[in-house]
């Protein structure tokens, strides 16, 4: 078999469309850059009628919504989940992680959960504080301006409060909170927990004629008909499109490789057309990867040449190293003064939390280096698979009887409605260089192309945030009048501590440095092996904070692109 | 008929407005005439998504009998009465029917159950649970219909368990339902205005708004006035 050539050659081959990838595809095409963006998966558009799962009733779905298939369940905006089948990755004994990919246009930025918190100066320099991990090449100075401009492009509401490590932005006003949120600012100010207006990507405000406002329906989570949250296709690549830039999209197209020629300078890509099985090329002058931290360490360390035979980039043995995901735990409580509510409203809000609680700790007088923040939920939802399950388990809390049947079970239901305030910790680990991927070469997927291996294990600094986690929530829920659902989990259970890549942040796998032989990019995110290939997705991150990544990348991607736009009118390419 | 061509079909049909859009082989035409879709297959779901459903719509899990059983247990759980709609009302045995194949694990469980109310009938009344009188059904599951919440559910009996699953699959079944759905009043899934929660509402659980707090929030007045900020992102809109 022949790989079949494309004769264009493209200024810039950009793979991935999800937050790094969408937003150079912006920026370089409206650079008047010729550029290819080739996404792994199809082609989505949430304001087509057809293909929006927004505002769908459960019983549009025969499982109603169950979690059988896509993990947040049936109408969840993700093509894709832990486990894609044809697509495996293996893990190395005694070790965890499990690996979430999205495989569509705008890749997992169509439904995540739109938290959008810039890092603050403490998060770049990390070690010079503690002492764990390393500081960043570039601080929250270099970095300001892009979450600037990223928060006037794309919108996010919030507030100024003057926070040092949380800093300040251009907001659009918040939503106000919900019922079961004022009982949760009560409860966390009671133990000296400040509670702040969520800051998250959806536009309560209008920010320009081509977007809409959100209609507050509550699921963010299945990508927006309206544009009023932030995915990067609608927010990123359709507007590249429409302002003239050309971009040519190749869907359903999965980057198996970056080529390269005698002087070892990347010469394009290699993909695999997922609908005839053929491999082909791509040509260009400059590739940026933006297929996911583990996607595009994958797709570098399969890159393997006479020039780089330790795969593209990988001349540090850094690629795939430092893997870490934020860190995870939750809670929930039945909140009695809830109980009897009135439905006389819809109280959907925004796709998530109205306030959250920013780390507020002091690390140095504590048993683990790295803060968290707290997310809260509750309220009167949707109903979808999994409502009224153990409909009037809280009679127990009465001291009347659990179970039965007939018209009293619909009276149960509806007392018990809302009455339900969970929380749930997103906090910082640390990057250890024993934690990584790596290719498994005994596997391959449905494309032939050798997959990944995870080595990752927590640490008890990890576990000791956790515990403290733990400690925090049921200190606030009991503040609140709250009946703790389930045992709380000990020391035998990490305290709760979820799985390394169940909270969908993992970054660090190409991080950035300005020693060649510690990193794998420089602060521009290009490699340092290869002038023409730069990394806009999380792998350059030195470090997670105790925020959530998507902003970061962002404005990482903006930044990296002006300068790709910089050396392209210098003729560097 | 090749349902993942089809459903292609759509996904290239679905993209005109302007948009460019490649298809993967290079300098090949994308255009595919749009054929005729079953109505099984919807774009919001991916073609090996509704693969699956169709897949399990094709099955048949409970036989005849057992649908008969269930269909008067569910209705036991959620009867019909002039005030309220029943489990048959809103289909809750196509539903459980549906995910029996979704959720294999659920199999054992609802056909052992099934069958252990026969035999439980039969022993009692010398008949099968379906052709009993409503007393003596309701004689029956008064045995099992309640458990104890402070026993670990692994080791609660069979039979209490097998209620529970019956009765948790009604009730979601239900409450998913558009019947459901109006009976518990829920209001949202459509386009409104959030700003905030209501004074009765407020007032009956005991709490308020902070002045400060509000303050800082949205003028829903003001929501389709373009955002601008000042330098140092003061919104003067």
């Amino acid at each position: 078999m022949q790989i079949k050539e494309n004769a264009t050659i493209y200024d810039v081959i950009i793979v991935g469309s999800g937050a790094g990838g969408g937003m150079a595809t912006k920026v370089l095409s409206e650079a008047g850059l010729k550029v290819a963006v080739v996404e792994a998966g199809p082609f989505f558009d949430p304001a087509d009628p057809e293909q929006r799962t927004q505002l769908r009733w459960p019983y549009e779905s025969p499982r109603r919504g169950a979690s059988t298939v896509r993990p947040f369940g049936d109408f969840d905006a993700a093509y894709g989940g832990w486990e894609i089948e044809g697509e495996p990755y293996t893990r190395a004994e005694g070790t965890k992680f499990d690996w979430f990919r999205s495989h569509m246009l705008g890749g997992r930025t169509n439904h995540w959960g739109r938290i959008s918190l810039r890092f603050g100066p403490d998060d770049f320099k990390h070690k010079s504080i503690d002492g764990y991990g390393d500081d960043w090449p570039i601080g929250y100075e270099d970095v300001k301006p892009y979450y600037d401009k990223v928060d006037k492009l794309i919108g996010v509401f919030g507030t100024n409060e003057g926070l040092r490590n949380d800093p300040d932005g251009f907001f659009l006003p918040p939503p106000k909170p919900r019922l079961h949120e004022l009982f949760y600012i009560k409860g966390a100010r009671k133990t000296n927990i400040p509670v702040y207006p969520s800051r998250m990507s959806m536009l309560t405000k209008r920010i320009n004629n081509e977007r809409g406002v959100c209609f507050y329906c509550g699921q963010c989570s299945r990508a927006c008909q309206v544009y009023a949250d932030f995915s990067a296709g609608t927010c990123l690549i359709f507007p590249a499109q429409k302002n003239g830039g050309q971009v040519d999209l190749f869907v359903n197209c999965v980057v198996r490789t970056v080529t390269t020629d005698e002087e070892g300078k990347a010469t394009g890509v290699s993909y695999i057309n997922k609908e005839d099985r053929t491999e082909y090329k791509l040509k260009g002058k400059v590739v940026v990867l933006g297929a996911s931290a583990c996607s595009s360490a994958r797709i570098l360390l399969n890159s393997k040449s006479k020039q780089h035979p330790n795969g593209l980039g990988n001349s540090s043995d850094h690629v795939g190293k430092y893997l870490h995901d934020s860190t995870g735990a939750d809670r929930a409580a039945f909140i009695p003064d809830l109980m009897n509510r009135k439905v006389s409203y819809n109280e959907d809000g925004v796709g998530g939390m109205h306030v959250y609680s920013p780390w507020w700790g002091d690390n140095s007088k504590l048993d683990f280096p790295r803060g968290y923040h707290i997310e809260v939920w509750g309220g009167m939802g949707m109903p979808s698979y999994g409502f009224g399950f153990n409909a009037n388990e809280f009679n127990k809390f009465f001291g009347t009887k659990v179970g039965g049947y007939g018209d009293v079970l619909r009276s149960d239901v509806k007392k018990y409605y809302g009455a339900v305030v969970g929380m749930a910790g997103r906090g910082e680990s640390i990057a250890r260089k024993d934690n990584y991927c790596e290719i498994d070469d005994t596997v391959v997927d449905e494309w032939g192309i050798p997959v990944l291996k995870f080595n990752y294990k927590w640490s008890d600094l990890e576990r000791n945030q956790a515990k403290h986690m733990q400690d925090t929530f049921e200190e606030i829920l009991t503040n609140m009048g709250g009946e703790l659902l389930g045992e709380k989990p000990g020391k035998d259970v990490d305290y709760g501590l979820h799985a390394p890549g169940r909270i969908i942040h993992e970054v660090g796998t190409t991080r950035m440095g300005d020693d060649p032989k510690t990193s794998v990019t420089n602060k521009y995110q290009q490699l340092h092996d290869v002038d023409n290939v730069f990394i806009v997705d999380a792998g350059p991150f030195v470090s997670q904070a105790d925020k959530n990544c998507t902003w970061t990348i962002l404005a990482l991607s903006w930044r990296a692109s002006d300068y790709i736009v910089e050396q392209f009118k210098k003729q560097n390419f | 008929m090749d349902r993942r061509k089809s459903l292609k079909s759509i996904v290239f049909g679905g993209v005109a407005g302007g948009l460019a859009l490649h298809g993967c082989k290079p300098g090949t035409d994308t255009e595919i005439a749009p054929e005729v879709v079953e109505s099984s297959m919807v774009k919001w779901r991916t073609a090996s998504e509704n693969e699956l459903v169709q897949e399990l719509h094709d099955d048949q899990f409970f036989n005849k009998h057992e649908i008969e059983t269930l269909t008067v247990l569910c209705d036991l759980i959620l009867p019909s009465s002039e005030t309220y709609k029943g489990a048959s009302d809103a289909n809750v045995v196509d539903f459980i029917e549906f995910m029996a194949k979704d959720i294999p694990d659920l199999q054992l469980d609802l056909r052992g159950g099934l069958m252990w109310l026969d035999h439980e009938a039969n022993t009692q009344f010398n008949t099968n649970f379906d052709s009993l009188q409503e007393n003596q059904q309701k004689e029956i599951l008064d045995e099992i219909a309640y458990y104890d919440p402070e026993t670990p559910q692994m080791e609660r009996p069979f039979a209490v368990n097998f209620f529970s699953l019956v009765r948790n699959l009604t009730m979601t079944g239900f409450y998913t339902s558009k019947l459901g759905i109006e009976e518990l009043g829920y209001k949202g899934n459509s386009p409104n205005v959030w700003d905030g929660v209501p004074q009765d509402v407020l007032d009956q659980h005991g709490v308020a708004y902070d002045e400060e707090w509000l303050a800082k929030c949205v003028d829903q007045s003001k929501r389709n006035d373009i955002a601008q900020w000042d330098d140092e992102g003061n919104l003067l809109t």
